[in-house]
């Protein structure tokens, strides 16, 4: 890690911490915080979560491993997060899934290479009746078939590349 | 407000009556009425909300939370998603409601991260109450009720579901339920009287206020009284979200769903009950089959024994690990139905193993590990022809 990014990351997490009153009882919001700018919560940045809020960094780290949305490892830039639970499972999960992996060449647990996309089991979205459902990062999609996970993951791939402003732009 | 359908909770009721006639009636006589209507936790533990409210407001303490239960997370449930997305006044309203019964200045959402999403649309909705005078100081023009609620997101945890979970990770921690006693109504958020209900629960409550406990009476049966809020999904031809009086049957339910043809139905979710055809003459009801809501219908074709596994690979992944019953339990479940789908399970393995379930039953900690067995003893117990003696088929 740059020293520049450490002191970039540093002050962050100072201005959460004083956001919150370095109050521990913040301490999910503020990882939440963390790991929707950074992707994942790294070590340096547990330490200095815990320097902050005045508690041991082991602390930080069994809450981090412990939630499914908060992470020690770099996510990608989009998290896919397919559900798996039986409503979904029954409506065609499986053939969802092939695709997802199909379209993003990797398997589940996995992340591209290029950082941007990680794809993800997840337990029931509450999307029972419209399923299969999966999310992407906040966002969730119903009543998936194989051609609209394509359609999903092209618009999300073209949020990428040299051409992005001028599209984001004329929008 | 949504164009829905139901006894209750989608009846029609004018903006803030309840919290009008609570403040009319006093603490005391709020309290009453919502014990009088026999209204009972709707997240499906089934605790009456009247004595839970009547326990936090007599206990001492200057600080005093109330907190709603929206990480909804058993498999099949979806019911407080629609609460949340189309009745947020009706849940906020009730969520002051209880704040003036008990004395509570405070309240919190517990939001799942799987609904974050709806963040911003609930937002609104608060901001809005602050406008009206409905939340903030002297709510309603009355002096000495202040009471205000912040939104917390949860961040993918099922057990979190449970009260001592939630209150725990409300203050940071990992999501692993307490011992209790001491009861969140004495000690809960931040060691401070707390009292956690579902969002079904205080969805409920402005109508009983405004109408009365004898109106709500008046619906379902007599030890469950009032309406539920059913998330119908699986093999039926209309899915979604229905109120239905307490106390309907199996059957009945099928046929406003369209789905007659079933050959069982799995109520209360993956900790819930597996209910086969031959007793679809049962009442879902406390005193029957008791649910939050969560209706899962298998149709003919179905393998329930893959039904069994999806649930306990869910058991084994949302354990919190903390006591053994569960962790333990759950994978050794999960081996052994894996072994049943090879067909290679004797039978005196198989009922040491629903030992282990009663084991698990009594010994965990919280209702997560309480209840995981539940399916899998009700599918073994009814679909057993089904699953024995397979013949391994490689796939």
């Amino acid at each position: 890690m740059l020293e520049s990014e450490r002191n970039l990351l540093r002050k962050d997490i100072a201005e959460l911490c004083e956001k919150y009153g370095h109050d521990r009882a913040y301490l999910l919001p503020i990882l939440e915080a963390v790991q929707e700018k950074y992707r994942h919560v790294s070590d340096v940045a547990m330490q200095e979560i815990a320097d902050g809020l005045g508690i041991h960094p082991v602390e930080v780290y069994s809450v981090v491993t412990f939630y499914a949305f908060l992470s020690a490892e770099p996510k990608g830039n989009f998290i896919i997060r397919l559900c798996r639970t039986i409503s979904c499972d029954m409506a065609g999960k499986d053939a969802i899934a092939r695709q997802l992996e199909n379209e993003l060449g990797i398997g589940f647990g996995e992340t591209t290479p290029d950082g941007r996309f990680t794809l993800e089991w997840t337990n029931c979205l509450g999307m029972c009746d419209q399923g299969p459902a999966m999310m992407v990062n906040d966002v969730v999609f119903t009543q998936l078939t194989p051609r609209k996970v394509h359609e999903i993951i092209s618009e999300c791939r073209k949020q990428f590349g040299p051409y992005t402003l001028q599209e984001k732009e004329a929008r | 407000m949504a164009n829905r359908q139901g006894p209750i909770i989608f009846s029609a009721i004018e903006p803030s009556a309840g919290l009008k006639t609570a403040l009319d009636k006093g603490r005391p006589g709020t309290i009453a009425e919502v014990r009088n209507s026999g209204l009972k936790g709707r997240g499906g533990a089934g605790f009456p909300t009247g004595v839970k409210w009547n326990l936090a407001a007599s206990a001492r303490g200057d600080r005093k939370f109330v907190i709603c239960n929206a990480d909804e997370g058993e498999p099949g449930t979806f019911k407080d998603r629609v609460l949340l997305a189309e009745y947020a006044d009706l849940v906020f309203e009730g969520m002051t409601i209880a704040g003036y019964a008990v004395g509570a200045k405070e309240g919190i959402l517990y939001l799942r991260g799987e609904y974050a999403y709806l963040r911003s649309h609930l937002e609104g909705v608060l901001a809005a109450r602050r406008e009206n005078g409905l939340l903030g100081k002297g709510i309603l023009g009355k002096d000495d009720f202040d009471f205000d609620i912040t939104i917390f997101m949860g961040a993918g945890a099922y057990v979190c579901g449970e009260e001592t979970a939630l209150i725990e990770s409300l203050e940071g921690h990992r999501g692993e339920p307490r011992n209790r006693p001491p009861y969140p109504v004495t000690q809960g958020y931040l060691g401070c009287p707390s009292i956690v209900n579902n969002v079904e629960t205080f969805a409920v409550t402005p109508h009983i206020l405004a109408k009365g406990a004898d109106w709500f009476k008046a619906v379902g049966t007599d030890r469950s009284t009032g309406s539920k809020l059913f998330s119908v999904s699986g093999d039926c031809e209309r899915p979604g979200v229905y109120e239905l009086p307490m106390g309907i049957t199996v059957a009945e339910l099928l046929e406003h769903v369209g789905g007659e043809n079933a050959k069982a139905v799995q109520i209360g979710g993956a900790s819930g009950h597996c209910v086969p055809r031959k007793d679809f003459s049962r009442t879902i009801a406390y005193e029957d089959v008791p649910t939050g809501g969560s209706i899962i219908v298998f149709g003919p074709g179905r393998d329930m024994l893959a039904v069994a596994k999806n649930f306990m690979e869910f058991f084994v992944e949302e354990s919190c690990g903390q006591c053994t019953p569960c962790r333990v339990g759950n994978v050794k479940i999960l081996e052994c139905i894996e072994m049943l789908e090879e067909g290679r399970c004797s039978i005196e393995y198989l009922n040491e193993i629903i030992e282990l379930c009663r084991t698990m039953q009594v010994a965990s900690k919280c209702g997560l590990g309480q209840s995981s067995p539940n399916a899998f003893l009700s599918i073994i117990e009814h679909f057993q022809d089904e699953i024995l003696g397979r013949v391994h088929v490689c796939r």
